[in-house]
């Protein structure tokens, strides 16, 4: 599905070069659902801006569904990847209603199409999967909801048409536990639905270990931890911090790291 | 003053608003809109007239509207390649283009600075002497300057609700959004920057053909007498849905020449215009910041005078 071979990408900081990603690889099957950890700086959301085309790599090849995407612009890339930020601002147009932003995320029809009475079904119907009474809310602007309706609103924009990847990016990291908790629970949802291609950054070690049926570790721009199956299924949450621990030669100190 | 009077000055008051409320809701797709703050509508409004005329006076009164609004596409066009394409700052786009339409907007005048249509046909004059058959000649700049914000302010509300200009309308508000939603910004940006100088560009021309005359300094202060309307506009309907926010900047541009008009009457001088319009757009951008910072300025005040209380 997703193949990445031996990608870098290094960013100058004054004068000096730092590698952000150095020489990942990393083959992605149709279904899996993966979560990344590593401490900050560890280039988990540098891969992903790799993979979504924020910036095009300095070598290695990207490619998505047997499609060559190195190169690719990042509006065009979306066409297959949807994305989610920790930052729930980022996802959604403040000045619009939330009907407008749906019906530019879903995107279908012509240049000069309106939204039509089917689209407009169709926003509910996804919309109130949420339990948020936003499809009451149609009309009003999105700068009025809070952080987690509008992490809620971008999930469902995200997955409106099926992507064939989805990348969380710590998405409800920003949100307080009550709605973190929620979001989680439907972008579980969602994923099982649509049986989606998911890369989810975390910092909760339970639930990287929880969710999903594949854990990577990275460090220093680098997978330094690779498990599936049997082996994940035996992981704990110690276990994790020492394996952490045995392959950087540091603890796992990032006050940031939930263990629980 | 008598009630003919105040008519002939309300009258007066309602076409030059009408007029430039084109370029007003040009700023609004530009500067509202796709946050660009097109510094080119001084020229891009003189190219439009330039063109109008020029178009006008070799016999072509119909044809002058359509030339116009392509010129500024053209403009626009140039205005959002350099910004989108060529890494050249906005405002700086802006600018250059701006300065580069002088030279452009003179060599269609055939190298003169000023042109003159007392004596060629123009929309103007074309439904002037329709409407003298019905006794309404005297109001056929209201009607032709009407008809034009009517027609282009429907048309405008139509385009945003489209899924080009829902596009557009993200642009400004979250470039990431658009992205996201696999649209190219620099797509939306060039379209909306061509679709807001044809506006500009209409509004020169139907202000030129009014007047029956241009010279090269007509646009000139243009995008600060727009700005301002936009923010007047915005005081009285900016919070509503977009229908009435357009129809916002169409009062906004009539209140505007409705203050500058009786300011006139009340003896200001002409030449104050540009001064006017300018402290309204600091007047309408700063209040809202200082009112913002004011409870921070008070405090600090309070903290200083009990700090000196203390000291004493």
């Amino acid at each position: 599905m997703l193949k990445i071979d031996n990608i870098t990408k290094s960013f100058s900081v004054g004068t000096e070069t730092r590698r952000a990603l150095d020489g990942v690889s990393l083959n992605v099957k149709k279904g899996d659902f993966i979560t990344i950890i590593g401490a900050n700086g560890a280039g988990k959301s540098t891969l992903f801006n790799a993979i979504a085309g924020s910036f095009i790599t300095d070598s290695g090849t990207i490619s998505l569904d047997g499609r060559d995407i190195t190169l690719m612009s990042e509006y065009k890339r979306a066409h297959s990847i949807g994305r989610l930020f920790q930052d729930p601002m980022r996802g959604s147009a403040p000045g619009m209603t939330i009907e407008e932003n749906l019906a530019l995320a879903a995107g279908s029809g012509k240049w000069l199409s309106r939204v039509s009475k089917r689209d407009r079904e169709l926003f509910r119907e996804k919309v109130s999967m949420l339990g948020m009474g936003l499809e009451d809310r149609f009309d009003q602007s999105v700068g009025g909801l809070s952080g987690g309706q509008r992490q809620a609103l971008t999930l469902i924009m995200a997955t409106i048409n099926p992507p064939k990847l989805l990348l969380l990016d710590e998405h409800t990291a920003a949100l307080d536990p009550g709605a973190a908790e929620k979001i989680l629970r439907v972008t579980d949802s969602i994923i099982r639905e649509h049986n989606l291609t998911c890369l989810m950054i975390t910092h909760n070690m339970q639930s990287a270990l929880e969710l999903g049926n594949r854990t990577i570790m990275m460090d220093k721009g680098k997978i330094v931890m690779d498990v599936s199956g049997d082996e994940r299924a035996a992981l704990t949450v110690n276990d994790l911090l020492l394996r952490f621990r045995e392959i950087s030669g540091k603890a796992l100190d990032n006050d940031r790291m939930l263990l629980i | 003053m008598g009630l003919d009077q105040i008519l002939a000055l309300l009258q007066t008051a309602l076409e030059l608003g009408l007029i430039s409320s084109l370029t007003v809701l040009a700023l609004f797709l530009s500067y509202s809109m796709l946050n660009v703050c097109d510094l080119s509508t001084d020229g891009c409004f003189t190219l439009g007239a330039v063109v109008g005329a020029a178009v006008a006076i070799s016999g072509h009164p119909y044809l002058s509207i359509p030339a116009a609004m392509l010129a500024g596409v053209a403009s626009g066009f140039i205005t959002a390649i350099l910004q989108t394409k060529m890494g050249v700052n906005s405002l700086l786009a802006g600018i250059i283009v701006n300065t580069g339409l002088y030279s452009v907007n003179i060599a269609i005048m055939g190298g003169s600075s000023i042109l003159n249509m007392n004596k060629a046909d123009t929309v103007f004059t074309a439904v002037k002497s329709a409407l003298a058959r019905i006794n309404m000649s005297e109001q056929y700049k209201l009607v032709v300057a009407a008809a034009a914000v009517v027609i282009i302010a429907v048309l405008l509300g139509l385009f945003l609700k489209t899924r080009l200009g829902l596009a557009i309308r993200a642009t400004g508000d979250n470039p990431d959004m658009v992205r996201s939603s696999s649209i190219n910004p620099v797509f939306t940006t060039i379209i909306g920057l061509c679709v807001a100088n044809s506006f500009t560009a209409l509004s020169g021309c139907l202000l030129a053909q009014a007047q029956k005359s241009v010279n090269i300094d007509i646009g000139g202060g243009m995008v600060t007498i727009a700005l301002a309307s936009l923010l007047i506009g915005n005081v009285f309907l900016g919070k509503k849905k977009m229908p009435l926010r357009i129809a916002g900047m169409v009062l906004g541009a009539f209140v505007f020449r409705l203050v500058y008009t009786i300011a006139l009457r009340f003896n200001m001088p002409a030449f104050m215009l540009k001064l006017v319009s300018s402290v309204i757009v600091v007047a309408a951008i700063s209040i809202p910041y200082i009112k913002q910072q004011l409870p921070l300025i008070k405090r600090r005040l309070e903290s200083r005078k009990r700090e000196g209380n203390a000291n004493a």
